[in-house]
């Protein structure tokens, strides 16, 4: 493979994964703090109708950013209201809140926009354009460093760099906050937190809101980034697939940004291949596009070892009386 | 969730409007595929005809978005059970629905757009995709500086591939060195409404060098018209006329025109007299299909351009070029 092709598939992969990563971290703050969440695909969904539609209304897309996360907190509160105070159960409340947006956010759209619940086309103004970082022309003069430089880091979308940003961030707070360490005890052992003082339903919620505030990035990167304006399930299953790829990266912020990024990888090498041939036969369009999901299961199975979860994982916290 | 409440409103809507109106028992129904109603191609062709029809006749018609497979004969059949006549479908994936549900229902009028279905009460429209695409195929070569053209399908299926065969074969006509790469979105009929995947074919088509792309793929098309737009390259729009989405970008629009056949199909089936059961098939000479030029796209094509392609037209029509059709022998010349 040339130079050129192999820096494009990387620059695909960056923007193929910059969701699914958001959508990881989110999770991981959750799930840290021992509320499993499924509901992440139906937070950026949420979000991403949010951000297209008053994108579309606005035109601005720092509005569309701003409605994201308020409904996506919004959102998640609800969730955390069912799993947390109400203590219900955790997995129901996510998979509620996943049908909740897939219905609402089409019948909104539809009485809105009588687009079949498509928000409008956006105009130039209404999406985040691509960042040039300084001195990319310069630097990429430069042999073998510049393009990399100039295609791959440089020339993504605000949110690729905050998504990316994101990572360091979550393993600060995670190892080396006073924040951190309780959130990571009270996914293990809330009756230990309780005991030192400490509300355990307090620290839940707070790890809520953070995952609805990444969530709510995640959606409007698909509405008003990636996309021009809000498809009906535009999320298709990322959601899924980011919390497939937590659980591959053991729960831990460095190995699901490289998780993924294999992720991206795999379904950016699957258009890139698209009727490539191998040997003189052309690969069919099926298995190629049937490889992410292969390696996924392949991987899972056979590499990662046993992953466990937080321990008090999936349990609402109910205190001794 | 979703499918129960659906069918519910349906079952329940299309029972008042039975109740309410004696007329509406001969009332017209469109069902639309996968894509969604408003996906600015295929479907919403069909349905603007459908809307021709009502604004031509003052008459009501029924329509109904599929959400999933399942419900093509369930709806055919509660269609056909409430008594609408004649009742249009637009989209090949009818085939084995259509062919379960005609026969139980001799009285009614069907017409099915893109697909055959042998039955005495059924009318096939097919239309002849293969030249039109091979009309723009030829002014994408005409307008490309670097002689490579990409193309994104929506679904891989032989009807896409009939596209893309008539588009390689109207390049080569033209530029026999142009360079064809070709893509299609999905393999399941989640890939007509797939923009994201769609447009990152078109990226990695314009990686490959292409500055024109082709998007034959339903809904999930928009991504690409957009991701050529972004890229300040050429695109070229499908089915219903899209220049009008990215003005500049979109070079032309391969024009099927299923707005027609709907409106034409709703007139004349709804009558025994003038309904026409067996195969239609519309083609260059009947207008069925084309390319679009309007105030959006006429800038970029020049007068020598359109004069070639008008010729190859013309030379079609007459049958001194012979367009391969891929869907008879799932092979393509080029």
């Amino acid at each position: 493979m040339e130079f050129a092709t192999v820096l494009s598939l990387l620059d695909a992969t960056i923007r193929l994964s910059t969701p699914l990563l958001l959508a990881c971290l989110a999770g991981l703050y959750s799930e840290r703090s021992g509320v499993f969440d499924i509901g992440l695909e139906g937070k950026m969904l949420m979000a991403a109708f949010a951000a297209g539609a008053v994108a579309a209304v606005t035109g601005s897309a720092w509005a569309g950013l701003l409605a994201a996360l308020i409904v996506s907190i919004m959102t998640a509160s609800l969730q955390g209201a069912a799993a947390i105070s109400l203590k219900g159960n955790q997995l129901i409340a996510g998979v509620a809140i996943n049908m909740l947006a897939a219905g609402l956010t089409t019948f909104l759209g539809q009485q809105w926009f009588r687009q079949g619940g498509r928000t409008p086309q956006l105009s130039a103004d209404g999406r985040f354009g691509t960042v040039e970082l300084p001195f990319a022309p310069q630097i990429g003069q430069i042999p073998v460093v510049g393009p990399i430089y100039q295609e791959l880091i440089s020339g993504h979308y605000i949110l690729v760099y905050v998504a990316f940003l994101a990572v360091p961030i979550t393993a600060y707070v995670l190892y080396r906050t006073r924040f951190g360490l309780r959130l990571r005890a009270v996914g293990e052992n809330p009756k230990a937190v309780d005991t030192a003082g400490i509300s355990v339903n307090r620290l839940r919620y707070q790890a809520v809101l953070i995952t609805g505030l990444l969530c709510g990035f995640a959606g409007a990167y698909f509405s008003i980034a990636q996309g021009s304006g809000f498809g009906n399930n535009m999320t298709a299953g990322k959601g899924f697939i980011a919390l497939a790829a937590l659980i591959f990266a053991k729960w831990k912020p460095v190995p699901a940004m490289f998780t993924c990024l294999l992720f991206g990888f795999l379904d950016a090498l699957q258009i890139r291949l698209q009727g490539a041939e191998l040997g003189g036969i052309e690969i069919p369009v099926q298995a190629i596009q049937a490889l992410p999901y292969v390696l996924t299961v392949v991987l899972l199975a056979g590499f990662i070892g046993k992953a466990v979860g937080p321990k008090a994982g999936g349990v609402p916290y109910t205190k001794e009386r | 969730m979703k499918f129960s409440t659906l069918t519910k409103a349906i079952a329940g809507g299309v029972a008042l409007s039975a109740v309410l109106t004696g007329a509406a028992l001969a009332d017209p129904a469109v069902i639309y595929d996968l894509g969604g109603k408003f996906d600015k191609s295929f479907n919403e062709a069909a349905f603007n005809g459908a809307e021709a029809w009502k604004a031509e006749t003052g008459g009501n018609y029924m329509d109904l978005e599929l959400q999933n497979d399942a419900q093509r004969e369930q709806a055919l059949r509660r269609f056909a059970g409430q008594g609408a006549n004649p009742i249009v479908m637009a989209g090949f994936m009818w085939t084995a629905a259509l062919e379960a549900v005609a026969p139980e229902f001799p009285d009614t009028n069907f017409v099915v757009i893109d697909t055959v279905v042998d039955q005495p009460n059924v009318q096939s429209i097919l239309f002849d995709e293969h030249t039109g695409s091979f009309l723009v195929g030829a002014l994408a070569a005409l307008k490309s500086e670097s002689g490579t053209l990409g193309f994104v399908g929506g679904m891989d299926v032989p009807l896409i591939h009939k596209f893309y065969c008539g588009y390689a074969q109207g390049a080569k006509a033209v530029n026999a060195d142009a360079t064809l790469i070709e893509s299609y979105t999905g393999t399941t009929p989640a890939a007509w409404n797939d923009p994201v995947t769609a447009g990152e074919l078109a990226k990695a088509a314009m990686d490959q060098g292409a500055d024109i792309v082709f998007a034959a793929a339903g809904g999930s098309g928009l991504g690409v018209l957009q991701a050529m737009a972004d890229a300040g390259e050429y695109s070229i729009g499908v089915d219903s006329n899209q220049n009008y989405l990215h003005p500049g970008s979109v070079l032309t629009s391969m024009l099927k025109r299923v707005d027609v056949a709907v409106q034409t199909a709703m007139t004349e089936a709804a009558d025994d007299a003038t309904f026409k059961p067996g195969l239609t098939v519309l083609g260059l000479a009947e207008e069925g299909v084309g390319y679009s030029v309007d105030e959006h796209n006429q800038d970029l094509i020049t007068d020598e351009m359109m004069a070639t392609v008008d010729d190859l037209k013309a030379k079609i029509i007459a049958g001194e070029i012979e367009v391969h059709d891929y869907t008879t022998d799932s092979t393509c010349p080029v």
